[in-house]
């Protein structure tokens, strides 16, 4: 697995023989270590994960959980095929609904984050340097906060007696309090507050490599701002934007937490789907299918953005 | 860079920093709600306080979260720490691409794909659920964020004084002691800490690979949110902002102490 030596011997010259065997070793158990941990705790569920989804129930259910034996014994007849689970997937309408509903979703919410996000990455980049550290920690912290916790915090402000129409009736903008929980407005209110660190870190790190004296010389040329913006601080922060929306958008599809919380019962998104046919469904197989088609769906963006980050990796050396 | 700071870029940060916080500062301040309804104010009181330290299965799930938070989050940033000089270090071995993919995906994959993928090896390996499952899971998705953080710093790292002490006689292992690993130690203490924050919080992972016994903190608080809003998952959830943010500003303080005493070391050799 580690063919490092060669590549570690010309790095220490002056190595005697004894240090270069030990250093040989050290690399190869560098290497080795997290290579099998995450080939065997990585990798090899999804094998596992595709396996299941093409067995029929019966086999995939362990033993200990009598409660599925109805479920699996209907699930048997329905045929013999091993295809049984995606072909259920396809024909019932619900799965491809949550599937575009999620991306439908993901996306709005992706762009929904840009939109806040940018303008806030640009002042931080913008910000006089000594106030940077501050800015960049103040965008981190509410990250270390749980997920969960930021979530539940907007149920009290959204819900039809909550803070937020609380207040927009006691300043009389509305008189009637708006319905926001539970439908997809509170979802994606929930997404882009929750990822928004996501966004606009790689953002500020874009923004912030800029030379703004090409925004100088633009404006001297006579170019005004707003066109000096899109021909030239945009494009460059392309990188950051794209970073960015990949780190929102490819989580964001599978989410659960905050359909389950925020969207109410009528909201279909593939992550809640996927738990319920899982935890209250009790069906492993087709929970697994749904994961394999999710995996399917996100694979050319996940691909996308491990060349990203490999690349940027280069580039930093 | 004054003209530029302009009103515009004021505001907008402003308004963004006032979207981020606004919501969990709600949070904390009903927290100290005297009344049962959690939007109504009724005056300051810490009896949810009280009521929660009261609770037996609450305490008894901190205490798990934070058994799992420790262990995973020292054990990811051994692996994690390892896998950032596999990518940094060896440019050249088999098998290279699919380690870093293994690296990076884990990221951004959904959590539920992680959860369902590994409670399926958990039960295919006949390995009971319970502590030992959640606390493997938690290990395999936190390593990969350590990795990160420490490549970042690595990639920044000045390979010639490894070199120098190296030509100086020291051997690899202990050059990777005395040299490299000072150096990073930040970029892995602060690893650390973001793997046992996202322990700390993860809810989807941990629903599905925990078994009788170990259920978490964030699975108890999301058994109680579905039931409703009540003024004690307030407290629950501000007694762990709490925890973290102590944290993050102790580790802060650390970091800038260490780097003015670098910062004065490094005048001190120049001068002599």
């Amino acid at each position: 697995m580690a063919d490092t030596t060669a590549n570690q011997a010309v790095d220490i010259p002056k190595q005697g023989q004894e240090g270069g065997i030990i250093a040989a070793i050290t690399s190869r158990l560098v290497i080795a270590v997290p290579y099998l941990w995450l080939l065997f705790f990585f990798l090899v569920p999804f094998f596992i994960v595709f396996k299941i989804s093409l067995s029929q129930t019966a086999i995939a259910i362990p033993p200990y959980t009598p409660v599925v034996d109805g479920i699996s014994d209907l699930f048997s007849k329905i045929g013999e095929f091993s295809f049984d689970n995606y072909l259920w997937l396809i024909e019932d309408p619900l799965y491809y609904r949550a599937y575009l509903r999620s991306v439908v979703i993901a996306g709005i919410s992706t762009l929904l984050a840009l939109a806040v996000g940018y303008p806030i990455a640009y002042g931080m980049s913008r910000a006089p340097i000594s106030l940077r550290p501050t800015l960049l920690m103040l965008v981190i912290l509410p990250f270390w906060t749980s997920f969960l916790i930021r979530v539940y915090a907007w149920i009290g402000i959204l819900k039809p007696e909550g803070l937020l129409n609380q207040f927009l009736m006691s300043i009389g903008v509305i008189n009637d309090p708006l319905i926001i929980l539970n439908t997809d407005t509170a979802i994606y209110i929930g997404i882009v507050y929750s990822y928004l660190p996501f966004m606009v870190l790689p953002l500020y790190s874009a923004l912030e490599k800029m030379d703004y004296t090409l925004i100088e010389a633009a404006n001297d040329l006579g170019c005004p701002p707003l066109q000096a913006f899109w021909k030239i601080t945009f494009p460059l922060s392309i990188p950051g934007v794209v970073a960015g929306c990949l780190l929102v958008f490819i989580p964001a599809v599978g989410e659960f937490v905050i359909p389950d919380l925020l969207g109410g019962s009528n909201t279909l998104m593939i992550g809640k789907t996927l738990w319920n046919e899982f935890f209250a469904n009790r069906d492993w197989p087709v929970s697994s299918a749904v994961a394999i088609i999710l995996l399917l769906l996100l694979v050319v963006p996940i691909m996308y953005f491990q060349h990203y980050q490999a690349k940027s990796q280069e580039a930093g050396r | 860079m004054n003209a530029t700071w302009s009103r515009f870029n004021i505001v907008s940060i402003v308004l963004g920093f006032a979207f981020l916080y606004l919501p969990i500062v709600i949070l904390v301040i009903f927290s100290f709600n005297a009344s049962r309804l959690v939007t109504v104010w009724g005056g300051f009181s810490t009896q949810w306080y009280v009521s929660l330290f009261n609770n037996q299965s609450f305490l008894d799930a901190a205490w798990v979260t934070i058994r799992v938070g420790l262990l995973s989050a020292t054990a990811a940033t051994v692996l994690g720490t390892m896998a950032a000089l596999a990518l940094v270090r060896y440019t050249r071995f088999r098998g290279r691409i699919l380690f870093s993919g293994m690296v990076f995906a884990p990221l951004v994959m959904p959590e539920v794909i992680t959860g369902l993928s590994l409670l399926l090896l958990f039960v295919a390996i006949g390995l009971d659920r319970g502590f030992l499952t959640v606390l493997l899971a938690h290990i395999t998705f936190t390593m990969c964020f350590v990795a990160v953080v420490v490549q970042s710093r690595l990639i920044t790292f000045d390979r010639s004084l490894e070199e120098a002490a190296m030509d100086l006689g020291a051997t690899p292992v202990k050059t990777f002691f005395q040299v490299t690993l000072p150096v990073i130690l930040p970029a892995i203490v602060s690893g650390w800490m973001l793997a046992f924050t996202l322990s700390l919080d993860d809810l989807v992972i941990a629903s599905f690979t925990s078994g009788p016994g170990a259920t978490t903190l964030p699975m108890k608080i999301y058994s109680q949110v579905r039931l409703g809003v009540t003024p004690e998952i307030n407290a629950a959830c501000t007694m762990l902002i709490a925890v973290v943010a102590l944290g993050v500003i102790a580790a802060s303080v650390v970091n800038k102490q260490r780097e003015v005493q670098r910062l004065r070391d490094e005048q001190a050799a120049q001068r002599g």
